[in-house]
């Protein structure tokens, strides 16, 4: 976003700079944001939920919506004593303004001063929103986290992961945003206190409305369990392009997977979209052709067994995370490769 | 309708990125280019002002050079250009570009605010939400899909179980996905006539901004030190020289992976 900063870059090199006119340093107190859908507590969530408690000071849960008394005593099974609900119809779908507002509303009612959330569509808009209403810093991309001296600090890979930072906040209130997959959820069992907080909606906040929801369940074998993946991205050049993948795909016994690039624009079904918003897969090989490696399809493929990308652009950020790279034209190598595998298998 | 199309200059792609180590700031020393995914939204908003007429002003918050940037955005066929530029504006991060931005689209107050899907050297995809808070309007982020009439916009957008479609009342903010559309080049006489469209450079004082709520004085996020990443293990990367797919035969059969 900004300009100079992206990576929430400053000048204070090396070491932590005191706030102008030494504001008081904010309590330890933790929100872990608990995304919700169907009544389920997303993964993600829990799993920052259960970084959040391992790292220690007052940590609390918050969720909002409609009817989810039950969902927020839920998460007292892993290991959060107490739970902010915010319950409104005006929370029924999925929208990020007016939690917002109920966010707000949590962070002045529980003086909190560190806000965490699982990188999601929804939580992404909802920490960016909160973050421009509070002018409370937000760090992204966040792998990791700890408190040190009572102040927050992460960790974050920036600039297509080729450097480590560890970031940190002037801010009273701190907002992270941790990247999916980062922490799994750890169930501990008990039972969680939960705290109504009312909030008073802005007007703007309630304006976008949802018109349709679609649920897309996969069809066909799973990508989740095959050995073998071939996904092809952007580089295919056309929906036809996929053909190329699946004749790789047959020869080797695997599945075919997409980028969202690809998938959104109605090449090939979602159900095969690997990443952030997709799907998270391990295969042994995991061969990409023609995807540029963006950090969101990363997340969902980077602990495959062993990776292999062919991509004719040389600074494609793949090459950065492949075993295997092929600098070249897949619709020349693609094929080949596809003929030699099955000389190979005979 | 106005449309304003928010745009970022980025280091050019094949540039390498790295950080200045007196600043801890991007080094934006080497070429610039427009942000990648920020042309489709020009191209959105130019498809929009061909059905309903208007204005297209792109706008952006960035060093004076990205002017030159924003030209290819004129070159496509966008009216004019927009740029707030201030020496008190390096190292913004969120909470101040958001501000920053949010002051010159109000002096706009466009109908429509557009943005891209992510800039390329931040991957943070987080702007619109903090500058339609900012703005008071209605937001739809991430739209593969736009309709727009003259009251509303309507955005099919993807998510973790499939899509939503959600619509929101005019004045709004939509980012749009890369997926919306497939940009036009721009053509000789478009780029010959860019030259001669309103390009314009305003200073903080010009938009009414508070200097210390901009760049390092405004920002609320810090960095407090650099490492390089966990190196990974023996990487192989070779240019295929009509031979790529035998070896990648051979890595793989040594691996037992065929
Ligand atoms: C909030 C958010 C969530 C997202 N979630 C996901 C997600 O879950 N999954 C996901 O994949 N993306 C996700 N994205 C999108 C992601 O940022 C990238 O835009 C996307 O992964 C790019 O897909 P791609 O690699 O197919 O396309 P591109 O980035 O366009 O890359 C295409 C590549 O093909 C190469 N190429 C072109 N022609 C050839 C050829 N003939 N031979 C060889 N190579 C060729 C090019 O050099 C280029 O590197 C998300 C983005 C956002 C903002
Ligand atoms: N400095 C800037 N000036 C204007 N628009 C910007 C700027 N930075 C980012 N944007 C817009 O915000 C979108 C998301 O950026 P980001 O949140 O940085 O990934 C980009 O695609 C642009 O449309």
């Amino acid at each position: 976003m900004a300009f100079g900063k992206e990576v929430a870059l400053s000048e204070h090199d090396g070491n932590p700079v005191p706030p102008p006119g030494g504001r008081l340093k904010p309590a330890t107190s933790t929100l872990a944001f608990l995304e919700h859908h169907d009544g389920v507590i997303q993964k993600g969530s829990l799993g920052v939920l259960a970084r959040a408690l391992a790292v220690g000071g007052d940590v609390s849960g918050v969720v909002v919506g409609y009817n989810v008394a039950d969902v927020a005593a839920s998460a007292g099974a892993y290991g959060v004593s107490t739970v902010y609900v915010v319950d409104a119809p005006e929370f029924e779908a999925p929208l990020p303004q007016p939690r917002v507002d109920a966010l707000e509303a949590v962070v002045a009612a529980s003086g909190a001063s560190n806000i965490l959330f699982a990188a999601s569509v929804l939580s992404a808009d909802i920490a960016a929103g909160l973050s421009a209403r509070l002018d409370a810093g937000l760090n992204w991309d966040v792998t990791d986290f700890a408190i040190e001296g009572g102040e927050l600090t992460a960790r974050r890979p920036a600039l297509g992961d080729t450097v480590l930072v560890t970031v940190g906040w002037t801010s009273a209130v701190r907002i992270a945003l941790v990247r999916s997959g980062a922490f799994e959820a750890v169930e501990t069992g008990g039972t969680a206190s939960v705290h109504p907080v009312p909030v008073t909606l802005k007007e703007f906040s309630t304006a976008a409305q949802m018109v349709e929801q679609a649920r897309e369940q996969a069809s066909g074998p799973s990508i989740e369990d095959a050995d073998v993946i071939v996904a092809g991205g952007r580089g295919l050049g056309a929906p036809e392009g996929f053909k190329l993948a699946e004749e790789l795909a047959a020869a080797l016994g695997g599945a075919v997977a997409a980028t969202r690039a690809v998938v959104d624009a109605g090449w090939y079904p979602y159900s095969t979209q690997v990443g952030q918003t997709g799907k998270s897969v391990t295969p042994k090989l995991y061969i990409a052709l023609g995807i540029s490696g963006a950090i969101q399809h990363k997340v969902g493929m980077q602990n495959s067994g062993a990776i292999v990308a062919i991509n004719k652009d040389p600074n494609a950020p793949i090459f950065d995370f492949a075993d295997f790279g092929v600098v070249g034209d897949l619709n020349q190598v693609a094929p080949k490769l596809a003929e030699l595998v099955r000389a190979h298998k005979g | 309708m106005k449309i304003a199309v928010c745009m970022k200059q980025v280091p050019d792609a094949t540039s390498v990125r790295k950080l200045d180590p007196a600043t801890n700031l991007l080094d934006r020393s080497g070429e610039g280019a427009l942000n990648a995914t920020d042309v489709n939204a020009v191209e959105e908003a130019l498809r929009i002002k061909e059905a309903h007429g208007g204005e297209v002003v792109v706008v952006s918050f960035g060093p004076t050079k990205a002017l030159e940037s924003l030209r290819k955005a004129l070159a496509m066929g966008a009216d004019r250009a927009m740029l707030v530029s201030d020496e008190a504006a390096a190292g913004s991060d969120l909470v101040a570009t958001s501000y920053a931005l949010a002051k010159g689209l109000e002096r706009e107050d466009a109908d429509l605010i557009l943005f891209g899907q992510q800039s390329s050297d931040s991957d943070g995809a987080v702007l619109w939400a903090a500058v339609a808070d900012r703005l008071h309007r209605p937001m739809i982020s991430q739209v593969a899909d736009l309709r727009v009439d003259a009251s509303s916009v309507t955005g099919k957008r993807q998510t973790e179980f499939g899509y939503d479609v959600i619509s929101a009342p005019l004045p709004a903010v939509v980012a749009v996905s890369d997926a919306i559309n497939e940009p036009r080049y721009p053509s000789l006489k478009g780029i010959m006539g860019a030259k001669s469209k309103p390009a314009e450079t305003l200073s903080l004082a010009d938009i009414g901004a508070d200097p210390a709520r901009v760049g390092t004085a405004g920002s609320q996020t810090s960095v407090l030190a650099l490492a390089p990443p966990p190196a990974k293990g023996n990487q192989i990367k070779i240019e295929d020289d009509g031979t790529a797919a035998d070896q990648l035969v051979a890595w793989l059969s040594e691996r037992r992976l065929l």
